[in-house]
């Protein structure tokens, strides 16, 4: 009989010759490079990683570094305007120096690659383990448990983490490297909204049938979290990351253009932009250049956080695109 | 402002209206009045909650408070007295008791050579002006909500108007063009863009003054003269993060079944999206605003910082410079509190308008 | 409201003329030359399984297909307009005064922000001059015609304040509120309960006597559709197989597939399979079974003093509507739910401590998400061999094999997911992973609810027959009386947390005791559409009037 219901049975909708989700991954990258905004983001996040990474390189090769002052480069009875003209440019530094101090402008905004990404992934690796940690211990957790943790995730969104930071950032000894220093701060700071959907998740994730199946099997807690949560979970915690990275980037540009960030003589893009207001007759690119490499460096990862969404929720991103390119219904 | 915090705190209100499926009978005054209270206290101990993370945030955890308070050249011999002044060797607990009775009864401060009073509600007094920090904080108010609520109004009309738009005219050119900006305006930091509206509008054009704080009571044409522009730079940031946020919420109403239900009577989609879709994206940009004005008592950090206002924002910033501990944890504390209220109304006007919340 | 021209071109070519209409969505040909016609006044249902495009076909009368990237061919002509041709404006003028759509989910198909009475008006005020003031009383009106109760009161709540039926009420209301002549109706009383599925197809059918207007059913259910229609359309994979006079066709279909398919439906008075007399020990046994929710005063008792025993080789049917309990039982019984109160005994030994009870088993309701979507289903099935200790790697794969044919399933499809099956197949896939734990007993909630009728048969006829080899105990909860019917031997009929009737099945449904047992047998659609009038004649003796039934209903909610 068995051959029988097998043959009579018709195959539903469901039924799709799509490549299994097991290669979750491939189809990922699939749907991803099917955007083209997002690739050219991806290609834009690449070339700052690598310039990053290679910044030694990259100075070693214009021959400057991002520290030494050259006093002889900038007009001291002028106030330290650079000398020369659009800001010092020359053969030796290709896009002149800092005001003032005349450091190397070309080091320093490629060492300001160095700490803006580093600072940005590490605050959000932080922000991922502990929220995750956090919205799971509070979402399979007893009533109290529940009720104590979802308090402080409260309390940790409600608190204004720029307010926040920057008074804690203020009192904490400064023993510490500073951008290892805000990277743990604003990590520390802006777990909730990780909190909060790990633990929404989680709480739908439970009520699933596949969830109470496994445990009519047998299976004990951590099992059924390890295999039936939290694969179920990284698609919404990836896309929530992908766009935590670009605010990242931009507050702790900001907590060092208010001074209490990264401090000179590292470089950052945020402190440099602390005094270009002073300089912008004299020394154009020193207001223009970080702005510019903030600016692109938070659009490609934003573009790109819209298109991991749109690879990882296809359902979402189609309701989001609702429309696009078609003709209208109705129509007035 | 541009954090990703205030927008996941958005989703709070959102989600909670969607959950909800209803299937109970009319839900009348006793459900609502609990929801009240309900909501009011659970504010309540999360205001306790934050005072105490935040005392113990600062007076306790890093390093050597004495020291920090004294500053770096300070010699051991007077670090022991500030020690001493701030009752520092006594138990934690007592301090922050200390501290609770200070905000609702006032306090007494001994200088030695006299007392200093501190009003109720007190936070303490600066140590560097031996003012009142609830003093100084209120002094600071009308700059910050000259600047906040300007902006405010501008945002909120530019953002959920861009939102509206580009949700109605989905699908073609005003949409992309539309969301290219509202994208380029998120990636873009505050300071950023008023350094150069700054730089372009005072400084090249000269169309403006260079923005200079003059209270409303005594020439309201200056005082939205000069606070046009970090009006103006404020709210366009504000307004893209407010754009993003409306257009998405619309565009997944309008995937909802119901809208599917006024297109097949033939009602205009004008109306499907100014009536039905609009309606959808409501709770999430109150949720929004609530947390934005909340946070606005920080201050506008950024913004006052580049333009010299002397805001909330501030006087925190230099607080922070010369390590004036108290004005900056009473600075934190009142922040938290306004975000804290200004959620708990929020849900609560919301509530209001959609009493199928008062369910969760 | 309805031009004179196009109610003259209504009347000479009938109201409704569809001519080889093909619905195409990208490479998948949904509706695929589909011809019919519906004279005023008729009411014609298109009844087929899912994935038959019968939805399509409906939408497609109303030109919703239009910017949505469907091609459409063929011709659709309603009252005179030609969907196809007209423009986006005579479309607007067509949707609502003269063809009105009644949909499938009624709380997901009102606005959730707005009072139902509003929104009735903001429909009536599109395509009327209407003033606001009279847009308002006429929702008032229609929302009285369809029997809400005090409906000048209620127009003022908002959806999710009415309860299932008051809602579908509220949407006929919307429908009527521009008086059209033909009222599309997809799948109306699919999410409702019996007992107010048979009001509201009692309504439709008063509605059409008096206003003389034209219904299209759009059903899965054969019942609904023998209880309503004069002309039915019998469809299968976008293509009619069948169609005539409603008493024609249920009595003596021609086409192999009508007969197949009416041959599965359930039915709560055909002939019985005799089932084995004589039962083992008992497997399960529940006293006084309570379990609260909630805390405070906003507890409440979804169970409410259950006792009930199943033993071996015996199926307990536990039958009910939407509320009352039957799932909580059903979950208490398995140990996933907590009882408050109670006693809970398995194979004789009081259950002690909480958690889940080796030897029982659950299959569950949603084939969608009773599997983890991530893992292959060979995995799935050896959840319970691998967290029982089993480590030979070998002897588990060919045991999952083994259960996978058992179940009716290729065992080569071991490695693959669950969307790579259809819906009768995953639950296949949920009986072989509750067998693998070799059980004395399995619950079975809702198992068959979303499944198609044929499909429905195989899974049924699947758990019986495992049953009758491995002398399985069976709990077989569901809303679906004829179902329940077809695959127990006892059965406990729960209303409110409580077991209202409990004995064997021939007590139950041959001398039902308790009135709301009679209330839902009276309920249950007939295959016969002469029989279906006359327990038409008999549920308006029982509750007289509709607005008495809603009255009744709001009551309740």
């Amino acid at each position: 009989m068995s051959e029988a219901l097998l043959a009579s049975e018709t195959p539903g909708a469901g039924a799709t010759k799509a490549p299994v989700p097991a290669s979750g991954a491939r189809q990922f990258w699939r749907r991803l490079r099917t955007q083209r905004a997002a690739l050219v983001a991806a290609a834009v996040v690449a070339l700052l990683v690598l310039v990053a990474l290679a910044a030694p390189l990259l100075t070693a090769l214009e021959g400057q570094d991002p520290t030494s002052y050259h006093p002889g480069l900038v007009d001291s009875a002028r106030g330290g305007v650079p000398v020369g003209s659009f800001g010092g440019i020359s053969a030796d530094h290709w896009l002149g120096v800092e005001p003032q101090t005349g450091r190397d402008l070309f080091a320093r905004l490629v060492y300001g690659a160095r700490v803006s990404l580093g600072v940005a992934l590490a605050a959000t690796l932080l922000q991922i383990v502990l929220g995750v940690a956090v919205g799971l211990a509070s979402g399979l957790g007893g009533r109290w448990l529940d009720q104590t943790l979802s308090r402080a995730t409260d309390v940790m969104v409600a608190l204004p983490l720029m307010v926040f930071a920057l008074a804690l950032l203020a009192v904490i000894p400064s023993s510490v490297p500073r951008p290892v220093l805000v990277a743990l701060v604003v990590g520390f700071i802006q777990w909730g909204g990780v909190a909060k959907i790990v633990r929404a998740g989680t709480i739908s994730l439970k009520s699933l049938d596949h969830v109470a199946a496994a445990r009519l099997s047998g299976w004990g807690g951590v099992r059924i979290a390890r295999r039936e949560l939290l694969p179920a979970l990284a698609a919404p915690v990836i896309t929530y990351a992908a766009l935590l990275v670009p605010t990242n980037i931009t507050v702790e540009a900001a907590l060092s253009f208010l001074g209490v960030g990264v401090k000179p003589p590292t470089a950052s893009w945020g402190q440099m932009l602390t005094s270009a207001d002073v300089w912008y007759q004299a020394a154009p690119q020193y207001l223009l250049l970080p702005a510019a490499a903030l600016f692109v460096t938070v659009l490609a990862l934003t573009v790109l956080g819209d298109g991991v969404r749109t690879a990882l929720d296809p359902r979402a991103a189609s309701r989001l695109r609702i429309g696009t390119g078609r003709k209208r219904e109705g129509g007035s | 402002m541009t954090t990703t915090a205030s927008a996941s705190a958005a989703t709070s209100v959102a989600t909670k209206a969607r959950r909800l499926t209803g299937g109970f009978g009319g839900l009348l005054g006793g459900g609502f009045t609990g929801f009240v209270v309900r909501r009011a206290l659970g504010a309540v101990v999360t205001l306790f909650v934050l005072s105490v993370v935040i005392y113990a945030v600062f007076y306790v955890a890093p390093g050597d408070v004495a020291q920090i308070t004294c500053g770096p050249r300070c010699s051991p011999a007077q670090v022991q007295q500030v020690s001493e002044q701030l009752k520092l060797d006594d138990p934690i607990h007592t301090r922050y008791l200390d501290f609770l009775s200070g905000i609702f009864a006032g306090h007494d401060y001994s200088t030695g050579t006299g007392v200093l009073h501190c009003d109720a509600p007190c936070l303490g007094l600066s140590y560097q002006t031996d003012q009142q920090v609830t003093e100084l904080i209120l002094n600071k108010v009308p700059v910050t909500g000259s600047l906040a609520i300007g902006a405010m109004v501008l945002w909120l009309i530019l953002g959920v108007g861009t939102g509206v738009l580009s949700a109605w005219r989905r699908g073609r050119a005003t949409e992309r063009i539309l969301t290219g900006v509202t994208l380029a305006g998120t990636a873009t930091p505050v300071f950023v863009i008023g350094l150069i509206l700054m730089i372009l509008i005072c400084g090249q054009l000269q169309w403006l003054p260079f923005p200079q704080y003059v209270p409303f009571t005594e020439d309201p044409q200056q005082w939205a003269w000069n606070l046009l522009l970090p009006w103006v730079s404020l709210a366009l940031i504000e307004a893209a993060k407010y754009a993003r946020l409306t257009r998405a919420s619309m565009l997944e109403t309008l995937a909802e079944d119901h809208v599917r239900t006024f297109r097949a009577y033939g009602v205009k989609e004008r109306s499907i999206v100014g009536r039905h879709a609009l309606r959808g994206a409501l709770a999430p940009v109150i949720a929004l605003s609530a947390n934005d004005f909340g946070s606005m008592f920080g201050g506008a950090l950024l913004t006052e910082t580049l333009f010299g206002l002397p805001g909330l924002g501030r006087e925190l910033v230099q607080a922070v410079r010369v390590v004036d501990l108290p004005v900056v944890v009473g600075m934190v504390m009142v922040t938290g509190f306004f975000v804290v209220l200004a959620n708990a109304v929020a849900d609560v006007l919301y509530a209001v308008a959609d009493r199928r919340v008062v369910l969760s | 409201m309805s031009p004179d021209q196009s109610l003259e071109q209504g009347l000479v070519q009938g109201l409704v003329q569809v001519d080889d209409l093909s619905v195409e969505f990208g490479d998948v040909r949904a509706v695929d030359s589909v011809s019919f016609t519906l004279e005023r006044g008729g009411a014609l249902g298109l009844v087929g399984e899912s994935g038959s495009g019968k939805s399509t076909v409906a939408s497609a009368l109303l030109g919703l297909h239009r910017g949505t990237g469907a091609r459409v061919t063929g011709s659709v002509r309603v009252g005179g307009t030609d969907v196809g041709a007209a423009t986006d404006a005579e479309l607007r003028r067509l949707r609502g005064p003269v063809a009105a759509m009644v949909f499938q989910d009624p709380l997901s198909s009102l606005d959730p922000y707005y009072a139902v009475g509003d929104q009735i008006a903001e429909v009536y005020r599109t395509h009327s001059k209407a003033s606001r003031r009279a847009a308002r009383a006429r929702a008032a009106e229609v929302l009285d015609r369809v029997g809400i109760p005090d409906a000048a009161r209620r127009a003022r709540s908002r959806p999710h304040e009415f309860s299932g039926g008051m809602r579908q009420r509220a949407l006929i209301a919307m429908a009527l509120a521009c008086e059209p002549q033909l009222i599309v109706a997809d799948e109306p009383t699919t999410a409702l309960d019996v007992t107010v599925q048979a009001q509201i197809l009692d309504l439709l059918h008063e509605l059409r006597e008096e206003t003389g207007m034209g219904l299209l059913l759009v059903t899965h259910d054969v019942g609904v559709a023998a209880e309503s229609i004069d002309d039915v359309l019998v469809m299968r994979h976008g293509r009619v197989v069948e169609s005539g006079g409603v008493a024609d066709v249920l009595a003596a279909p021609r086409e192999a597939y009508t007969r197949q398919l009416l041959s599965a439906v359930p039915r709560v008075d055909a002939a019985r399979e005799e089932r084995p007399g004589d039962l083992g020990d008992v497997v399960v046994e529940a006293e006084g079974l309570r379990r609260e929710f909630g805390r405070g005063r906003g507890a409440f008792a979804a169970v409410d003093g259950v006792s009930l025993s199943v033993r071996r080789g015996e199926t307990l049917g536990i039958v009910g509507e939407s509320g009352s309990g039957k799932t909580t039982l059903g979950r208490m019984l398995v140990g996933l739910l907590e009882p408050t109160a109670g006693l809970l005994r398995h194979g004789g030994a009081e259950k002690s401590g909480k958690g889940v009870v080796p030897g029982v088993q659950m299959v569950f309701q949603d084939p969608v998400s009773s599997l983890n979507p991530r893992r292959s289903v060979g995995e799935s099935i050896a959840d319970p061999l691998r967290a029982r200790g089993d480590r030979d790697e070998n002897a588990i794969r060919t045991r999952v094999r083994d259960l996978m044919e058992r179940v009716g399933l290729d065992p080569a499809h071991y490695g693959r997911y669950p969307h790579e099956f259809s819906g009768g197949q995953r639950q296949r896939v949920g009986i072989a992973r509750a067998l693998a734990a070799e059980p004395r007993l399995i619950v079975c909630d809702e198992p068959v609810s979303a499944l198609d009728v044929t499909t429905q048969a195989q899974v049924t006829a699947l758990l019986a027959e495992l049953q009758r080899e491995l002398g399985l105990a069976l709990v077989f909860v569901a809303h679906d009386l004829a179902v329940v019917r077809q695959v127990s031997d006892r059965v406990a009929v729960m209303r409110r947390g409580r077991i209202v009737e409990y004995g064997s099945v021939d007590e139950v449904y041959g001398s039902p005791q308790d009135p709301y047992t009679r209330q839902l047998l009276a309920a249950v659609p007939a295959l016969d559409p002469a029989a279906a009038a006359a327990r038409r004649t008999a549920r308006r003796a029982i509750s007289p009037g509709a607005s008495g039934a809603a009255g009744k209903e709001l009551a309740a909610a």
